[in-house]
C-alpha cells in the first residue's frame, strides 16, 4: 500500500463533497441532544460502532473485490431512512468524480455507468481504495474516521465549538476506532465465503429517524 | 423438546398455515414445544389466529428457543402472544436465542403481533428475527424491545430483523443495547436515553405502484420506505405504552409519495 495515496484519500480537503454534510449532528443539535464536547463524544461513539462499522465492512469488502452492486443492494437494505439513501448515493456520486479523476480504473468507469446516480459512498470508497493500490483496512480506516470527524467538524460550526475540543473527542475515539476497523475488516473476510449477509448490519434508530425531519427542515446548514 | 439440560432448553415451536379451499385457513402444523405453547384462538374470516403462551418464564441463559412460522399460498395468519417476553438471567453463564423464521408464500399474509420483549437485569439474549417472502406476499410485523422492568437497569440484548423479498434483503437491522454492548448504545445517536424501541414492517405489493412516502408522524417516530415494497416504521419512546401507540398510529400517517 502507498501511505502517501491513504492520507490523499483520508485527507478532508479531498474533493468529495462530505463537508456538506454533518452526519446526523445538525439534527442532534438542533433536538438539543447534543450540547457540547462530551455529548459529541457520545454521539460519535454511537454512530462509529453503527453507521461507522457497517461503512467500513462495505468499504473494505469493496476493496476486497465483493460485487459493488451486491453490497449497494446490502447498503439499501441497512440504511432504512430514505433522506439517508440520497445522501449516501450523492456522496457516492461527488467522490466517484473525485476519485475517477484521481485513480482512474475501469472498476470506477464501470461502477460509474452501473450506478449513474450514485452508489452508496462506503463501496465507491472502497473501490477507489482499491484504484489507488490501498488495502481493505485502509479503507475501513477511511470509513470509519469519516462516520466520526463529519459529525465534529459540524459541530464545530454549529455550536461554535472549540475545534481543540472536537479534536480531542476524535482523538479519544481512536483506539475504539481502530477495533471497529479491526471487526469490519474481519466481516469482510467471512463475505468473501459467506455472501453480502455476513455484513455487520448495526443500527442507529435516532440517526434514522432525526434525518427524516431533518430533511423537512426548511433552513439548514448541512445536507444530512 | 430435548429436555432441559445442562446446556439450557432447546425449543422448536412450529406453525404452517394453509388455505383451505373454502375461503378459510387451517392449521395443519400447530406444534407446541417446551417453554413455546401455540393455542388456536379464534380467527375471523378467512384468517387463522394463533397465540403464543409462554408455558415457562424465559428465556434464560443458555436456552435456544425457535419459533418456526410457514403461510402457505393465498393463506392468512394472524399470531399474536400472550403476555410480554421476559429475557432473564440464567445460572448458565452463555447468553440465551431466540430465533424466528418465517416465510409466506405468494398470495399469502402474516400479520406477525407478539408482545414486547423486556430486557431484564442481569439477562443477555440475541434474538434474529428472518422473514422470506415470495413476490406477491402480505406482511404485518411489529418487534418491540423494552430495556430493563420499572426503574430497572437492562440486559444485554442483540436483536437483528432481516427481512428479505423473492430473495433480495429489503431490510437488515440489528440492535445491540445494555451492559457490555458496543459504546454510545444508549448516547444521542442510537437510542438517546429512551428506554423502548421498535419496528414496524408493513409488505404489501401494492407498494410496488403506489409507494408511501418517508415521514415522521409523531415525535419519536419515522416512516421509512424501503428500497422494495415495503414501509418500516421505526420508534422510539420513554416506554412500552407510548412505543406501542406510536407503532400502532403510524400506518394511518401512510401517504402516497410525492414524486
Amino acid at each position: 500500500m502507498s501511505r502517501g495515496a491513504l492520507l490523499l484519500l483520508a485527507d478532508g480537503r479531498f474533493p468529495a463533497g462530505g463537508h456538506a454534510h454533518s452526519g446526523g449532528a445538525e439534527a442532534a443539535v438542533g433536538a438539543g441532544r447534543v450540547t457540547g464536547a462530551a455529548s459529541l463524544e457520545d454521539f460519535c461513539r454511537g454512530r462509529l460502532h453503527t453507521t461507522g462499522l457497517v461503512s467500513a465492512a462495505l468499504a473494505a469488502s469493496a476493496v476486497l473485490g465483493t460485487d459493488p452492486a451486491a453490497l449497494d443492494a446490502a447498503a439499501d437494505a441497512r440504511t432504512p431512512s430514505p433522506a439517508l439513501r440520497t445522501a449516501a448515493r450523492k456522496l457516492g456520486r461527488q467522490l466517484m468524480r473525485a476519485a475517477r479523476a484521481t485513480w482512474p480504473s475501469e472498476e470506477l468507469d464501470d461502477l460509474a455507468r452501473r450506478f449513474p446516480r450514485g452508489a452508496h459512498q462506503p463501496v465507491v470508497l472502497g473501490l477507489t481504495a482499491r484504484a489507488a493500490g490501498l488495502g481493505p483496512a485502509d479503507a475501513a480506516h477511511c470509513a470509519a474516521y469519516e462516520s466520526v470527524s463529519g459529525p465534529a467538524t459540524a459541530t464545530v460550526r454549529l455550536l461554535s465549538l472549540d475545534p481543540f475540543d472536537a479534536t480531542a473527542v476524535l482523538a479519544r475515539l481512536a483506539p475504539e476506532l481502530d477495533r471497529v476497523v479491526e471487526q469490519a475488516v474481519e466481516a469482510a473476510r467471512r463475505v468473501v465465503d459467506e455472501g453480502v449477509d455476513a455484513l455487520p448490519a448495526a443500527s442507529a434508530p435516532s440517526l434514522e429517524i432525526s434525518a427524516e425531519a431533518h430533511a423537512g427542515w426548511s433552513v439548514r446548514l448541512f445536507a444530512s | 423438546m430435548d429436555g432441559v439440560t445442562t446446556a439450557g432448553v432447546r425449543a422448536v415451536a412450529r406453525i404452517r398455515a394453509r388455505a383451505d379451499g373454502r375461503g378459510g385457513t387451517c392449521l395443519p402444523v400447530l406444534e407446541s414445544d417446551g417453554p413455546l405453547a401455540l393455542r388456536r384462538t379464534r380467527g375471523s374470516g378467512t384468517e387463522a389466529h394463533v397465540m403464543l403462551v409462554g408455558a415457562m418464564s424465559g428465556p434464560l441463559g443458555g436456552d435456544h428457543l425457535t419459533v418456526r412460522a410457514d403461510v402457505e399460498p393465498g393463506a392468512r395468519l394472524r399470531v399474536g402472544s400472550a403476555a410480554a417476553t421476559l429475557a432473564l438471567p440464567g445460572r448458565h453463564r452463555d447468553g440465551a436465542r431466540y430465533d424466528v423464521r418465517l416465510t409466506v408464500a405468494a398470495g399469502g399474509e402474516l400479520h406477525w403481533l407478539p408482545e414486547q420483549l423486556i430486557s431484564v437485569s442481569g439477562s443477555d439474549l440475541r434474538v434474529s428475527t428472518r422473514v422470506d417472502l415470495a413476490p406477491g406476499a402480505r406482511l404485518v410485523l411489529r418487534e418491540e424491545q423494552v430495556l430493563g422492568r420499572s426503574g430497572e437497569q437492562p440486559g444485554r440484548l442483540t436483536s437483528r430483523l432481516t427481512v428479505r423479498i423473492a430473495g433480495r434483503a429489503v431490510l437488515d437491522q440489528e440492535l445491540a443495547c445494555g451492559p457490555g454492548a458496543p459504546g454510545g448504545w444508549d448516547g444521542p445517536a442510537v437510542l438517546a436515553g429512551h428506554r423502548a424501541v421498535g419496528q414496524l414492517v408493513v409488505v404489501r405489493p401494492e407498494f410496488e405502484e403506489k409507494p408511501v412516502g418517508a415521514g415522521v408522524p409523531a415525535q419519536g417516530a419515522a416512516v421509512l420506505p424501503l428500497a422494495g415494497p415495503a414501509v418500516l416504521v421505526t420508534a422510539v419512546a420513554s416506554d412500552a405504552l407510548r412505543l406501542r401507540r406510536l407503532l400502532d398510529e403510524a400506518p394511518a400517517s401512510f401517504t402516497p409519495a410525492s414524486d
